[in-house]
Parts: structure tokens; sequence; C-alpha cells
């Protein structure tokens, strides 16, 4: 072999093992919490209250509140982004305000979850006087998750032909049936996709939570205005706050594993969807 | 139907600036109470002491140590990683191995932490001797992993958007496959790679359950990577569940959160800027 392949031989394998670790390390995350968190697992773990200081019973109100705190977000933020990017996509000129409004977005995607926290303390919590409860944490998530439902929707509305609309204008249909009849059914899967996956990430953010709604412990919740726990919250607890750790790490255990299965189920869920819709309409 | 799209749109741009007048409207009542320049050039970080200090310097040093730790570890590693699967994989080894990066990305931050808190540390105190488990280095290498994905996978779009002719004229020449790869296709990608990390640093800077999970804890002025720390964003989530509202404490932590939105907005701007750059359009 000649010296360069040799040296070529090396620096790729190098590059090969430094991707493999990567991989390897990905993989020895998900497999150890699910090697040390399956042994708990149980439909009492999953459906019962917590007893005796966490230490018994399960883990269902931090479940439940997880899921009305995901859906409600969802619910609140959908509808703006999705004004949002038929606004960029379909009715805005280039110009300064949509430079403005891109420059925003971007802004807002880059600005730290805790600051969100605050941000969501100063505004819902106090201003707008929600008090700590799943209302003002919902509002806080969906500003949080607002650029990825923006970027994904005007991504799926790019996705339409062009030939779409103009075979609606040419029939003499306005802007706004236009983009109801012509454009948005065919995008709403792709926006769909874009938001389930922003729905993960709400599901495991726990810093801006923690300073708008989370309990440490609480009842179910009967109203917006009620204290929630979630998963991630729940799960810092157990690890970290409550002693001994012998009791109470496995249960941290099981209850990271029930929240990677929640993460993970729905970015299978949204891919599924991409997949599907990508085979059915290929324009 | 057009005012409302429009009014959704501009709704980021109102939420921007929301988020950068609440921050002031209750970070500036801290500097009427607390000198700026003690602020900004204390060592001392003890907010609940008789004689209260609250200096920055702890916790941005703290914010810094692990930001750089991660960005050692998750630069050489996750450009390797890109490197590897732009210029050395077969097309279905990457179309295997990216996805299963991308998970990692997917891992909800309290979970890597979680990891990190009871798994990583140990490995950390037995291999490097650290005094404690949670450190900084326990904490950077966590962030490295978070930080990796996001370097992946736009360095890999730079590196794959550097046009074919730049690589078939360096082959022709002579060079061979590594050579092209190190010194055509690398440099050729050099700003989407800076932005990459850029995009993996301000990830880093604004992490917040991880760091706190992992790193000790202790608002120090750090000597050495195995030593436990806090940063500014696990200030913020630790302290703010136990300051009364409108004290000077509580002020103090809106006025590191606004530090906080400053520092990421730069960075992430800086890489934005770079970003624009990569794609070789017409040439």
């Amino acid at each position: 072999m000649s010296r360069k392949s040799a040296t070529q031989f090396i620096a790729f394998w190098l590059l090969r093992l430094v991707c493999y670790t990567v991989v390897a390390a990905t993989g020895y995350i998900i497999l150890d919490i699910a090697a040390k968190g399956w042994p708990h697992l149980s439909w009492e773990f999953l459906t019962a209250m917590p007893r005796n200081r966490m230490s018994a019973g399960g883990i269902w109100p931090a479940i439940v509140g997880t899921l009305y705190l995901v859906l409600l977000t969802i619910a609140l933020a959908f509808p703006l982004g999705v004004g949002a990017a038929i606004y960029l996509g379909e009715y805005a000129r280039a110009g300064r305000l949509t430079r403005t409004i891109r420059l925003a977005i971007a802004n807002l995607a880059g600005v730290p979850s805790v600051v969100f926290g605050l941000f969501g303390l100063g505004v819902f919590v106090i201003f707008f006087n929600f008090g700590t409860s799943l209302l003002a944490s919902a509002f806080t998530l969906a500003m949080m998750i607002l650029p990825v439902i923006i970027t994904a929707s005007e991504e799926a509305l790019r996705a339409v032909p062009q030939g779409f609309r103009e075979g609606s204008f040419a029939l003499g249909a306005t802007k706004w049936p236009t983009v109801r009849r012509s454009v948005l059914p065919y995008a709403l899967p792709g926006m769909l996709t874009g938001s389930i996956l922003s729905v993960s990430r709400v599901a495991g953010e726990t810093a801006p939570v923690l300073l708008t709604g989370a309990a440490l412990s609480a009842a179910m919740p009967e109203s917006v205005f009620d204290q929630i726990m979630i998963l991630p919250y729940h799960l810092f607890i157990l690890a970290t706050n409550m002693y001994p750790s012998q009791v109470y790490v496995p249960l941290a255990y099981s209850t990271a594993l029930v929240l990677l299965l929640v993460v993970l189920g729905l970015n299978g869920v949204a891919i599924a969807i991409r997949y599907v819709v990508r085979r059915k309409h290929s324009f | 139907m057009r005012l409302l799209f429009l009014v959704s749109g501009v709704s980021s741009i109102v939420i921007v600036c929301l988020i950068l007048l609440f921050l002031l409207k209750d970070g500036l009542p801290f500097l009427a109470r607390y000198s700026f320049w003690s602020f900004v050039t204390g060592t001392t970080w003890a907010p609940i002491a008789i004689a209260a200090e609250f200096g920055l310097l702890p916790i941005l040093a703290g914010t810094l140590t692990v930001t750089a730790i991660a960005i050692a570890i998750g630069l050489p590693v996750g450009v390797g990683a890109a490197l590897y699967l732009s210029e050395a994989a077969a097309s279905w080894e990457r179309e295997l191995v990216k996805p299963f990066i991308e998970v990692l990305a997917g891992i909800p931050s309290v979970v890597m932490g979680f990891f990190g808190y009871v798994v990583l540390g140990q490995v950390v105190r037995s291999i490097f001797g650290a005094p404690v488990e949670h450190n900084a280095l326990t904490g950077g290498i966590i962030l490295a992993l978070m930080a990796i994905p996001t370097i992946v996978t736009i360095s890999e779009d730079a590196m794959r958007s550097v046009p074919k002719t730049f690589r078939e004229g360096s082959l022709a020449l002579g060079a061979s496959r590594w050579e092209t790869a190190w010194r055509v296709t690398l440099p050729a990608s050099a700003s989407g790679v800076t932005a990459a990390t850029m995009l993996g640093l301000g990830r880093a800077v604004g992490e917040t359950m991880a760091v706190l999970m992992c790193t000790g804890n202790a608002p120090v002025i750090p000597t050495g990577v195995l030593q436990p720390i806090r940063t500014m964003t696990a200030t913020i989530a630790s302290e703010m569940g136990e300051v009364p509202y409108g004290s000077t404490h509580y002020h103090a932590l809106f006025m590191v959160g606004a530090v906080l939105f400053v520092l990421t907005l730069a960075i992430n701007t800086a890489a934005r800027k770079l970003i624009g750059r990569f794609h070789f359009r017409g040439r």
C-alpha cells in the first residue's frame, strides 16, 4: 500500500471511529434508561397517584399534566403559527416588514428556554394574573414553539405547486378562497408533522414550566388555573431532591423511560405521517 | 382575511419586543438597588446572605467554562462525524446513521441531565479522579452530546453543498479522497461549519436542566474543569422558586436573564450571518 493510501486508510478509520462513538453514546443512553427503567414499570406505576412521599404508587398525575400541557400549548400555538405562515407564504411581499418578521422569528428561536420561563412569569403569571398554572405554562410554551410551527408550516405551503394557485385564480377565485381550497388542504399534513415535532419538545421541556406552573406534587388538575405535575419535573425531583437515592433513583429511571417513550413516540408519529403523505401526494 | 394573517405574522415581532420589555421591566429595578459595577465585576454570588451579594462573574464563568468544554469536545467530534458521513460513508450508511444521531437531539434535556447525574458523573469521577461526581466536566460532556447533533447536521449539509467540481478538480490533480476531504471540502465548507458551531454554542449557553443537574450547583469561579460550578441558567432555574416577588434577588434574576438574552442573541446573529454565506449558488 502506498503511503498516500495508508494515510487515507488511517484517516477514514479515525473519522469512522469518531462517528460511531456518537452513535454508540446515543445507543448507550437509550439502552441504559430502557434497561434500568423497565423493571419498575407496571400498570400501577402508570395509573396510580404517587403515595408515601412519592416512594410508592405511580406517576399518573404527571402523565395527565404533561398531556394537558401539550394539548393546550398546541391549541394556542397552532392557529397563530399557521396564520403567520400563511401571511409570510401567501400574502407578504418582499420588503422591510417581511424582513423584520423573519428576523424576529429567527431571534425567537434562539432565546433560551429559561428566559422564556422568566418572560412567562412576568407576563402570564403576574401581569395577567393567571398565577402559577397550567394556563400560564401553556402560553409560555406556545410562544416558545411558535418559530418551529411557522417555519414548518411555511415549508409545507411552499411544497404546494404554484399551478394549484394559478388554476384557482384562472377560474376567477380571489386570494382567500384559493388559499383555503387549493393550498391549505395539501399543506395541512406537512403543517401537522412540524407541529407534532414541536409538541415532542413541549413534552420534554422543564425550565419554563418550572417557573410558571409546575408543582412538586399536585392533585389532578380540575381547571386551567391549577398547578400541574409534569413528567420532566417529576423526574428532576425524584433524581435530585429525594433521599435515600436507592429508593428514588429506580423510580426516576422508570419516569425517564416513560418520558423518553412519549417524546420519541411523538417524533415517530410525525415521521410516519410525513412518509405516508409524501407517498400519497407526489406533485 | 388578509388583516387576520398580517396580525399573526406580526405576532413574532410583538413577542420578541415583549420579552425584551418584560426582562427590562423586572430587571432594571435591580440596578436601582445594586450598583451596576458591583454586579458585573462582583466575584461573589450570595443572594441570601445577610449582606447579600450579586456578583455576576462566578455564574458567568460557570456558563463560559461548561460551554468551552462542550465546544472543545463537540466541535472535533461533530465535524469529524460530519466529514465521515459526507466524504467517506456509503450512502446507505449515511441514511442510517444520520437519523440515529438526530434521535440524540430529540432526547429531552432533563433526561440527558439525569443520565449525567447518575451514570456519567461516576465515570468522570473514576477516570479523571474528580473530587465530586457533578462538576464542570460532567456538565460539559453532556452539553457536548446535546450540541453534537446540531453540529453534525448543519456541517454535513454545508459539506454536501460544496460543488462536485471542487472535488473532481482535486481528484483529477492526483489527490486522494482523504486529501480532497481535508484540503478541499473542509476549507470550502468552513463558514457552514463555523455557523453550525455557533448554533451549538447558542444552545449550550441557554441549556438549563442538564447543567443544573450535572455541574454541582456551586456558584464559585472555577480554577479547574473538575470543580463544581453553576451557570447563569441554572441559577435562575434553581433560585426563582424561592424568591419573594419584588425583592432585590427577584430583580437580580431577571437581570441575569437579560444578560443571557443578549448573549444568545449575539451568538445566533453571528451564526445566521455565516449561514447565509455557505451556499455556492450559481458557480
